[in-house]
């Protein structure tokens, strides 16, 4: 195998996105306040192999949607990169070469009545991406109807039919807009595609559609997702591996089974504990303590340590770095000095 | 894969409607029905462009040519009245020409300046409130400030200023060129409201998924901008536009009334207004009453009509 | 036992410009006092709706136009409107979905509660401030003295709902209908949030009426649970029945189709399809285009609910004189 099967797709190190938040300049002389920072994403690290599903995991605030922006170029990056195929993409975005990178990797939105455009018919939305790559019905031989074509071909592979070419988005329910969204994505047939809480707005119904849609075409075309969530059961069902996020930092990444067989992080096992339990297996749960802090003024050292049942006087000076346990990457001093 | 849904979903026609059959059949035009005023309001407004429109046709005389003028007919009241005849049904002026015709043609010209003052203004405030409200930063500030500066003047004043230094600059000036001072003395102060607005809804479709999307593509800011986000801030500027019609139109009276505006020999509505103003006391009234009537009308159907396109378009009302 | 809450036949229609839509069809349930009635469903079903008209708030033009709503054996759907203002809050307090809009910001949280208190019990203004302090407390919230006088605004989201608990509890009301109260909130302190509910209304002997959509959430609240679908109720029965062994093809794909904490499935099973608009709905079982167990009657008649096993089901697979008849 040569090495260049084997690097992943995605690797991100040490990436870091703050933004400013300060009041106003004029606010700032008058009334003496200070400038503001929030470290949205604070170094994080991981990679995605091809053909697999990463799923980030982590409540609001913690910095995952910030992630899935910064892969995808909506944000630059503060400190740190992202190699996409062994590319730099925070330099390929500003350079000529960002169509080419934006062709390979696309994204899916969360809310599905705002991620297609009211007043465009279906046919212009999800022809939008082949257009501006010049990828079909805008060469000098190529007609109309072969934008259109290859526009019906993109739906039936999400289970809409051809009629639906002509529609607006509000004749279609919440599931059905979630797969326009996906036939866009996959327009230009990408390698790698971002989803940030694709489902979260959707019906339990529903969601089992778009859900089984995705892993089909992950399954027939080798995608690669990113697949951002607060649902732990629902990235249970489509990852492979698994990253907890808490406050812009990534506290435990490990492979779907262990992590649910497994869980070492105190707040992985505080979430896991959390769900409400459907099946009602009435085992034992820690209680909850707290809420997740201001993001403005994160708590110092471990910023976990307000909740954590384990925390000791290091956790509260000193951030833990990420360190690997078994096949796990974990950031806690509670388990790296073996205490649970 | 029985996907029942889209069968469900689809309208019962075979192909999808047309643009006119959506709009016949949407809320829009239902309200339009159910609205006298707006009726009402919608006629009068259309009954008086197309008089005006079509002035040189259907006006029983023509003012300006001095040829069919009769001195003789000069100061002859409404026909109605003592001393009026059926030929000039509202009067005559000083000159022998006949009012009602006049009104036509001088109604001609306010709405010709009124709408291409407010086109103007448009395209103006519009480009600025776009490139404002999706650029953010500093650009968003200085436009702003520029908002900020013009809103500080009324905007009379500002008409009043490029007409009077358009006229010292070029006092033989070709009338289409003082058709172009006056518009744009009626339209510099008017495009602000349009640049607010739509910097507002701007800023509000710039974080919606959709443009997100399109980034995500790689489409650039322009085009998104032109193709994304502008039909979805189009709708309030519509109902602003209505209703500035009949404000640009009034300007416009007034800066003529003030002797800043047509030149005399393409009269307005407001021109008459000011020359029907020196005869009234000597108790040919009818020489301003029916000028000022006709604008009043001009005004108040544009704006009963914005109010109710306004509310017809207001989401949370329907 | 009489009922506390007993809903016969509701039917609550919007008459609109094209049609008049039925969004609540022939409803009926109870609930014992002290106990927690789950109502779950997919958008559009009409669970929302139902915890409106009994709250007497639906949105115009909607309206009960048949049936019947009675709390502790009197008539509430048919009040005047100030009858039913002395109802609502003193006998059946409200949670709703997101905590930011149900607090007034331009109160301190213990104006609002004192306010709320002095309407409907008579005590004294120093009275009501100790009783509402005592709310706070029991709802969680550390150093309560203090923060009575603080504003909505400088609550964190979980705080704010837990406000909106004890100002539901103020009164000391005997139901208390809460719509998706936990969410809009984080995980973690949704977990937090049901069970201080859970607790809070054993304590105040309050029953609840438990609007979601989230199947976990009733899991672990509900005594009973109500399923439905396109303005009707499926099924209704003991939580522990209807999840385990749901005997309504309806709520069989919907527990199928939840992706499992504890096993893993290569496919969730889907129900194909979706629910029927409020225009278009199917005449007889308004399931029956996307029921895997379809057959002739379901598309021409309706199914009242029929007892099937521990629960009761509308569907005509549980017909008991068809299958003696068969």
């Amino acid at each position: 195998m040569s090495s260049v099967m084997a690097r992943p797709l995605v690797e991100v190190t040490d990436l870091e996105k703050t933004f400013d938040v300060s009041a106003p300049w004029l606010n700032r002389v008058v009334e003496r306040k200070p400038r503001q920072f929030v470290h949205a994403v604070d170094g994080v690290s991981f990679s995605i192999e091809r053909g697999k599903t990463l799923a980030l995991v982590g409540e609001s605030g913690c910095g995952k949607s910030t992630v899935a922006r910064l892969l995808v170029g909506l944000y630059a990056p503060t400190r740190g990169t992202v190699r996409f195929d062994g590319v730099d993409t925070s330099k390929t975005f500003k350079s000529g070469a960002a169509q080419a990178l934006r062709r390979r990797m696309q994204m899916i939105f969360q809310d599905p009545y705002a991620s297609l455009n009211p007043r465009w018919k279906v046919a212009d939305i999800v022809g939008e991406p082949l257009r501006e790559h010049g990828l079909a019905g805008t060469g000098p031989t190529d007609s109309a109807g072969d934008l259109t074509a290859k526009v019906v071909v993109l739906l039936q592979s999400v289970g809409l039919s051809a009629a639906d070419v002509e529609k607006f988005p509000h004749q279609f329910s919440g599931g059905q807009r979630q797969r326009i969204s996906i036939a866009r994505a996959l327009a230009t047939q990408p390698d790698f595609l971002v989803c940030d809480e694709p489902t979260s707005a959707l019906d339990v119904s529903v969601q089992a559609q778009v859900l089984n849609i995705m892993k089909d075409l992950q399954r027939k075309q080798g995608l690669t997702y990113l697949f951002i969530s607060h649902n732990l059961a629902v990235v249970r069902h489509v990852s492979d591996q698994v990253g907890v996020m808490y406050l812009g930092r990534l506290v435990e990444v490990a492979d779907k089974a262990e992590l649910f067989a497994r869980p070492r992080h105190p707040y992985t096992r505080m979430l896991l504990d959390a769900i409400p339990d459907i099946h009602m297996s009435g085992r034992a749960r820690t209680p909850v303590q707290g809420e997740v802090p201001n993001p403005l003024m994160p708590p110092s050292g471990c910023s976990f340590h307000p909740r954590c049942p384990h925390a000791n006087d290091r956790c509260k000076v000193e951030r833990p770095a990420q360190l690997r346990f078994g096949g796990a990457l974990i950031a806690c001093h509670a388990v790296e000095e073996g205490r649970i | 894969m029985g996907f029942v849904e889209s069968e469900m979903m689809s309208t019962e026609a075979v192909a999808a409607p047309g643009a006119w059959a959506r709009f016949f059949d949407g809320d829009v035009w239902h309200s339009f029905r159910n609205s006298p005023m707006a009726m009402i309001a919608a006629t009068v407004a259309l009954a008086c462009v197309f008089c005006a429109l079509f002035a040189g046709v259907i006006a029983p005389h023509n003012p300006f040519d001095l040829a069919t003028l009769e001195l003789s007919d000069s100061m002859l009241p409404p026909a109605w009245m003592q001393g009026g005849q059926s030929k000039y049904v509202l009067g005559t002026d000083e000159q022998g020409r006949d009012v009602l015709s006049a009104l036509m043609f001088g109604a001609r010209i306010s709405l010709l300046i009124g709408g291409a003052s407010v086109v103007a203004s448009v395209l103006l405030g519009v480009s600025l409130g776009l490139l404002a409200g999706y650029a953010g930063g500093r650009i968003d500030a200085f436009i702003m400030r520029v908002c900020d500066v013009m809103l500080s003047f009324p905007s009379i004043l500002i008409a009043l200023l490029i007409a009077g230094v358009g006229r010292a600059l070029f006092p033989q000036a070709h009338d289409s060129l003082a058709f172009g001072v006056l518009i744009l003395a009626i339209a510099l102060p008017g495009w602000v409201q349009y640049a607010r607005t739509v910097r507002g809804s701007t800023m509000v479709e710039r974080n919606k998924e959709y443009v997100q999307a399109a980034r995500v593509v790689g489409v650039s800011p322009l085009r998104i901008m032109r193709k994304h986000v502008l039909p979805n801030v189009l709708g309030p500027v519509l109902v602003l536009a209505t209703t500035h019609v009949a404000t640009a139109i009034q300007t416009e009276a007034t800066l003529s009334f003030l002797g800043v505006g047509v030149s005399p020999t393409s009269p307005s509505l407001g021109t008459f207004i000011n020359e029907g103003n020196k005869q009234l006391f000597s108790g040919a009234w009818w020489l301003v009453i029916f000028p000022g009537s006709m604008l009043l009308l001009i005004a108040l159907s544009m704006n009963l009509f914005g109010d109710w396109l306004r509310d017809a378009l207001n989401p949370r009302l329907r | 036992m009489t009922p506390l809450l007993e809903v016969s036949h509701l039917r609550v229609e919007f008459p609109t410009r094209r049609a008049t839509l039925v969004a609540l069809d022939d409803v009926s349930f109870n609930i014992a006092p002290g106990e927690i009635l789950g109502v779950v469903g997919e958008s559009g079903a009409g669970k929302s709706l139902t915890g409106a008209a009994i709250i007497g708030l639906l949105d115009p033009p909607g309206r009960v136009v048949a049936g019947e709503i009675r709390f502790d054996g009197r008539r509430i759907d048919n009040l005047p409107y100030d009858e039913m203002r002395k109802v609502r809050g003193r006998q059946i307090g409200a949670i709703f979905q997101d905590p930011l809009t149900s607090l007034n910001p331009l109160y301190t949280v213990g104006r609002q509660l004192i306010e709320t208190i002095q309407a409907h019990l008579p005590v004294n203004a120093a009275q009501a401030r100790q009783r509402a302090i005592k709310l706070l407390q029991e709802t969680g919230i550390p150093a309560a003295e203090a923060r009575i006088g603080q504003y909505p605004h400088q609550f964190s989201g979980g705080m704010r709902q837990r406000v909106v608990i004890a100002l539901a509890l103020a009164a000391e009301p005997r139901l208390i209908v809460a719509d998706e109260p936990t969410t809009a909130l984080d995980v973690s302190i949704q977990a937090q949030i049901i069970s201080l509910l859970k607790r809070l209304c054993k304590e105040h002997g309050a029953a609840v009426m438990l609007v979601t959509h989230d199947m976990g959430v009733i899991a672990e609240t509900c005594d009973r649970v109500a399923v439905m679908y396109a303005g009707r109720i499926v099924e209704i029965g003991p939580v522990h029945d209807v999840i385990h062994s749901p005997a309504h093809p309806y709520t069989v794909g919907l527990m199928g189709s939840i992706p499992a904490m504890d096993e893993d499935r290569e496919r969730l099973l889907q129900i194909d399809g979706a629910m029927p608009r409020l225009n278009a709905i199917p005449s007889g079982c308004a399931f029956n285009p996307r029921c895997p167990r379809v057959f002739a009657r379901c598309r021409s008649e309706r199914p009242d609910l029929l007892p099937a096993g521990a629960t009761r089901a509308a569907c005509w697979l549980h017909d008991a004189q068809a299958k003696v008849a068969a």
